[in-house]
């Protein structure tokens, strides 16, 4: 079950904080992201990638994006 | 456009962005906006308060063509890459204040942190104050940030709700060709315009328009942001958004040495004053003011035209706020701070401080 943050109808930068907040918590695995914006959508790849995590998909959704980011180790 | 539309995305893209901004703010000082004025959101919509009337300092009115070209060109560049999406509903009345409070901090510097960074590249020392507390504000905002603080989620909503602040800039273009400038008057119909002073001073309509225009499509793509640029180097280290703001300087400063407009000094600087300890106080209160909103002025201006309601209401803020600062005497003038100006900036930052401490919810 993959951990799941919704940053929908969330201004800069909530989208991008909540996602590094999670990202430090669980330091490797996969989480999803919600983002309901094309700018929130740039910037959690942008920031995920700044982690070192991989953006495995970016899925278009009736309410946005569906970002889904993963590390390994 | 698929390439053009992740170019933008990229440090390349904000750092052209950034430049383009840089050369136009320029020439705009060259083809008759004041000086290291070629664009500051906060007094162009100051001046745009000013030819409605609500206020009456007489130096400070015109309907600054380039905010119209900036909201209606982000909307033409929503549109083109369907990224319009009408929203609305994050704490509207706050992000009203917030934009009152950061035009008045804004006025009390005499600048935006667009024009700081003009006043910067023009050789206006006076401006390192104002960028200190610009960063100074956003700091102290990014402090809420990560202790919780937010206005909690937008909604999306009908389509026109989007259209609303559009169409008013729209409207306010119509208002100007109805009802021109005419030499030497300072009413035209329902408009006021200024005969002296930096409200007289503006580069040719259609000059202006174009180049809002152009800047209003290449910001919404590339999310041009000033306040950003700094919150997100102090929140993340992350330098996307800050190379587009050293860009913008970088070539400012050049096309002004090229240009002649680079004039280093404290003193006698353009539409400035050299009350450094109010140059920071100011900033610092619109910065924290623009960090609680979540951009800049000119962001906002953006976002408002691709939908977002919300930053329609603080560019509205902003406007009735210019109208208070200059009302009630709290703007400053080329001779110092307004009687009222160091109060107001007192009131602002407590208001700030109160929006930040008490507007915290868990949203996760």
């Amino acid at each position: 079950m993959n951990k799941i943050v919704d940053a929908r109808g969330l201004s800069c930068p909530q989208p991008v904080l909540l996602t590094i907040n999670e990202i430090k918590k669980m330091n490797k695995g996969e989480i999803v992201i919600l983002v309901d914006t094309d700018t929130s959508k740039e910037n959690v790849s942008r920031a995920a990638t700044a982690q070192g995590w991989n953006v495995k998909s970016v899925e278009s959704e009736r309410s946005g994006y569906r970002i889904t980011i993963s590390k390994e180790q | 456009m698929g390439s053009l539309k992740t170019f933008f995305s990229t440090r390349w893209g904000i750092v052209s962005v950034g430049a383009f901004i840089g050369v136009f703010a320029s020439l705009l000082q060259r083809w008759g906006n004041p000086a290291n004025m070629g664009i500051c959101v906060a007094c162009f919509e100051r001046d745009i308060a000013g030819t409605l009337g609500l206020h009456r300092a007489a130096v400070v009115q015109y309907m600054r063509p380039e905010i119209i070209g900036f909201v209606l060109g982000s909307l033409i560049a929503a549109y083109a890459f369907k990224e319009f999406r009408a929203r609305a509903g994050s704490a509207p009345i706050v992000r009203f204040l917030l934009g009152v409070f950061a035009m008045i901090g804004a006025l009390v510097f005499l600048g935006c942190p667009w024009r700081a960074m003009l006043r910067f590249a023009g050789g206006d020392g006076n401006a390192i104050f104002g960028l200190l507390g610009l960063i100074g504000g956003v700091w102290i905002g990014t402090l809420f940030l990560r202790g919780g603080y937010n206005l909690g989620r937008s909604q999306t909503t009908h389509t026109s709700v989007g259209w609303l602040l559009p169409l008013t800039m729209l409207g306010f273009f119509v208002l100007m060709l109805i009802f021109p400038q005419i030499q030497g008057q300072e009413k035209s119909g329902v408009l006021l315009y200024s005969i002296k002073g930096p409200g007289s001073m503006h580069a040719p309509l259609f000059v202006s328009l174009v180049i809002g225009l152009c800047i209003g499509f290449l910001a919404q793509r590339s999310r041009f942001c000033t306040m950003g640029a700094i919150r997100d180097f102090v929140l993340f280290r992350h330098t996307h958004l800050l190379s587009g703001a050293i860009a913008l300087v970088v070539v400012a400063f050049i096309i002004n040495l090229i240009l002649g407009q680079f004039h280093p000094g404290f003193a006698k600087q353009p539409v400035a004053h050299t009350m450094g300890l109010w140059n920071f106080g100011g900033m610092v209160l619109a910065g924290l003011a623009f960090a609680l909103a979540g951009g800049c002025p000119g962001r906002q201006l953006f976002l408002a035209g691709e939908g977002d309601g919300d930053a329609g209401v603080f560019v509205l803020g902003m406007i009735v706020g210019a109208g208070f600062a200059h009302n009630f005497g709290l703007a400053s003038s080329p001779d110092g701070v307004g009687p009222y100006g160091i109060a107001a900036v007192i009131i602002g930052l407590l208001s700030c401080l109160f929006i930040g401490f008490t507007m915290r919810k868990e949203v996760a």
